[in-house]
């Protein structure tokens, strides 16, 4: 088969849903597996040039980790007041990116954002190593890491337990469990990809290792029962999970009597803040992916233009709280709040103050203009921005309130040193050679899941080249016709007979009416397909089939098949 | 080794979601019961059409969740108020409003446990070897092509009849798979 070239053009509308379709170019199910699989196959030249550099940053971590054990904490730029330091705010970072994966793949899949399904793979990736480069640094920051036991309810010589009333001990199970869960995610979505790695594998080792991973799924539809059920429990877990993450992450900060700390807007504001700077993030990933993986017309520009959205509504949220945080400064009428607050825009660390209203308010704002929102360059640009102020967001909660506390003579300046700047530049050298491990050898896109939001995955969809139908509106087979189809007229059809494993005599108005026209196209079936009433007592489906009547003709269908196929 | 059957079942093998989805409707009311319907990805509604029964799995997660959450907040009770008695920042040894976070937390992890191992379960995984990979055609399964297999343990089967069956359900191509 020949490689599939995306069409570039925009509209090509989803038969049966009447909306623009979110796979561009109507490819078949073998196009695009096709698509998403060949890069994996026939890795592209250019990979190891990434990597190179990218083991080259990793290498940087055990060398700061080692120089790290050998000497102390003391070797970062770590003083008194100011005890938490960069490896805290590096901590908050990455867990932040990580958030939007599992928003993507959790909170999305409940909301049955059905566009999710392009991009949700490589978000959640993305979520768990980022989660890995954060699990460092409280691990490290710990000082002795050979005691870091200690902050597990391990028995230990002391016989001592932990303290369960320390939002530090929350985290912990609260960080664990999440990576834990969003690894558990990513591997139940994975095994049907595996299992088409297996089956399209050429080399035995490949074999094995994809057929090892893949455990043998075959595509039971008694399994996927099993499987879509434990899919939809665990993004269900998942969602509430990330909430409470970054709401204890934020306890570890708002628990404490500090001012800057000590507030009740914390958790809302902490999950915004990672959501933002999480699909910042994945913006900056998949923009450049999509084009070296040729994947544009599954990752569409209506795909970068709602992450964009959803980036504009999480940094005015953001900016919301920048600003109420000031105005609780002022109106609380608390002296130590308020000075704090004049500090930190105007105090010494003003520049990182700046840098992060200016990264996190303003950059946002530009995605109201569409042509900002659906320009990948622009998007790439400003999710950079995010990025960037994100991470100096928890610079200046972490560094600003903690360098002037209560007695001015314990005052001082936090400058960082080469090894808070190297460690920090390791853990990205993990994160890229992770991902770039993962884009060398596991499928970038959700296969199975991209399948089956596409038109041709829905049982009610024909195809238009395999079936010319013989009935009457099909004279119009070839026209150009975007009127929709007129309503066919239920057929005065008897009473199905009820079959044993369906207990509801009635059938739904709906479903009869879109299996006679189902059945109209297939006339040996005609009988049987009227039975296919089961369902009709799910709202959601009825109303699914509803909108199947007013379904344009299948002449339309055909044309959208002919120009993916000219195209392709 | 006599009586064991030499052959898994037929396997048949349709073009599109809506030819298997009308042809699963068949198989369910000629009333075959060792059968299974095979896709790249879950076909909606297909259930209904096959007549099966809803998933055990969020059984098994409730059951598992409430576990890990009762572990969870007991572990904290024994290890802060029986085991090693200490009283921090003058708070009650059971401070249960504290302890909400590592409830919840077990509650999550041993839910999602349950789901991802109780549906491995349920559905038999890992099982490296399965008869059906013994078909050539079978490796489309996880890539564009839906089939139905009736497998030969059935009271209702007989290879010719069966055959005969799936290929009036619109198959484009019926097998048999050896065992």
């Amino acid at each position: 088969m020949s490689h599939y070239i995306p069409p570039t053009h925009e509209t090509d509308p989803d038969p049966l849903q009447g909306r623009s379709a979110l796979i561009k170019g109507d490819p078949s199910f073998a196009e695009i597996t096709e698509a998403v699989a060949r890069p994996i196959e026939m890795p592209h030249k250019r990979w190891i040039l990434f990597f190179l550099p990218a083991l080259a940053l990793l290498s940087l971590l055990p060398i700061s980790l080692g120089w790290l054990f050998w000497e102390g904490i003391g070797v970062w730029g770590n003083n008194v007041p100011i005890g938490w330091g960069w490896p805290i705010i590096n901590f908050v970072f990455w867990v932040g990116i990580g958030h939007a994966g599992t928003l993507i793949s959790a909170v999305l899949f409940l909301f049955r954002q059905k566009w999710r399904t392009s991009i949700n793979r490589g978000a959640e990736a993305m979520t768990i190593f980022a989660v890995i480069c954060a699990l460092i640094f409280p691990g490290v920051h710990v000082g002795r890491v050979w005691a870091a036991y200690w902050l597990g309810p391990v028995p230990n010589q002391m016989d001592m337990w932990v303290n369960f009333r320390s939002p530090l001990l929350w985290d912990v199970f609260a960080v664990s469990t999440y990576f834990t869960v969003s690894t558990l995610f990513w591997y139940v979505g994975l095994i049907p990809d595996l299992a088409t790695m297996r089956d399209r594998s050429k080399t035995t080792i490949r074999k094995m290792a994809y057929g090892f991973l893949a455990m043998g799924w075959r595509g039971s539809h008694r399994h996927w029962v099993n499987y879509e059920s434990a899919y939809l429990l665990l993004a269900a877990m998942a969602t509430p999970l990330v909430l409470s993450v970054h709401s204890i992450v934020s306890f570890d900060f708002a628990v404490s009597n500090l001012p800057g700390w000590h507030t009740t807007i914390f958790p809302p504001y902490f999950v915004a803040g990672a959501i933002f700077s999480g699909f910042g993030m994945v913006l900056t990933l998949m923009i450049p992916l999509r084009v070296w993986f040729k994947l544009e017309h599954i990752i569409t520009i209506k795909h970068l233009e709602n992450m964009a959205k959803i980036i504009l509504l999480t940094g005015s949220i953001v900016g919301y709280a920048y600003s109420l945080e000031f105005f609780i400064a002022w109106y609380s009428g608390n002296e130590y709040e308020a000075f704090l607050f004049q500090n930190r825009a105007f105090g010494p660390y003003a520049w990182g103050y700046w840098i992060m209203m200016s990264c996190n308010v303003i950059t946002p704002q530009f995605i109201w203009f569409k042509k900002v929102r659906t320009n990948p360059k622009i998007l790439f640009v400003l999710s950079i921005f995010v990025n960037i102020g994100m991470w100096f967001e928890r610079f200046v909660i972490v560094v600003s309130s903690l360098h002037h506390d209560f007695l001015p003579s314990s005052w001082d300046y936090f400058s960082p040193t080469f090894w808070d700047v190297s460690l920090f530049l390791g853990s990205f050298g993990l994160f890229f050679t992770l991902f770039l491990l993962f884009l060398r050898y596991l499928p970038l896109i959700a296969i199975a899941e991209v399948k089956s939001v596409m038109p041709r995955a829905n049982p009610h969809w024909v195809d238009p080249d395999k079936k010319p139908s013989t009935r009457d509106h099909d004279a119009s087979h070839g026209e150009v016709s975007t009127k929709p189809e007129p309503e066919p007229e239920p057929e005065p059809e008897p009473e199905p007979e009820p079959s044993k494993d369906e207990p509801e005599p009635e059938p739904s108005k709906d479903e009869d009416e879109a299996s006679d026209e189902d059945a109209g196209e297939d006339t040996p079936v005609a009988e049987e397909s009227s039975e296919d009433n089961a369902d009709a007592d799910e709202p959601e489906k009825a109303e699914q089939d509803e909108k199947l009547l007013f379904s344009p003709p299948p002449s339309e269908k055909t044309d959208a098949k002919k120009d993916g196929k000219d195209n392709g | 080794m006599g009586k064991r059957p030499k052959s898994f079942g037929l396997l048949a093998e349709y073009e599109t979601p809506h030819d298997l989805y009308h042809a699963c409707e068949q198989v369910r009311d000629a009333g075959y019961a060792a059968w299974d319907a095979y896709t790249p990805f879950p076909v909606h509604g297909l259930e209904k059409a096959m007549g099966l029964k809803a998933s055990l799995v969020p059984w098994i997660v409730c059951v598992m969740g409430f576990t890990g959450a009762a572990l969870g907040f007991l572990m904290q009770y024994w290890m802060a108020a029986v085991d090693y008695p200490l009283i921090i920042a003058a708070k009650p040894l059971n401070s249960y409003p504290a302890f909400v976070p590592i409830t919840f937390e077990p509650g999550i992890l041993f839910g999602s446990f349950g789901a991802v191992f109780g549906m491995l379960g349920l559905n038999k995984l890992p099982q490296l070897y399965h008869s059906l990979f013994n078909s050539k055609n079978f490796a489309r399964v996880t890539d564009d092509r839906f089939f139905i297999a009736i497998e030969a343990r059935d009271p209702r089967y007989h290879t010719d009849d069966t055959t005969k069956f799936l290929e009036e359900t619109g198959a484009v191509s019926v097998e048999e798979v050896e065992d």
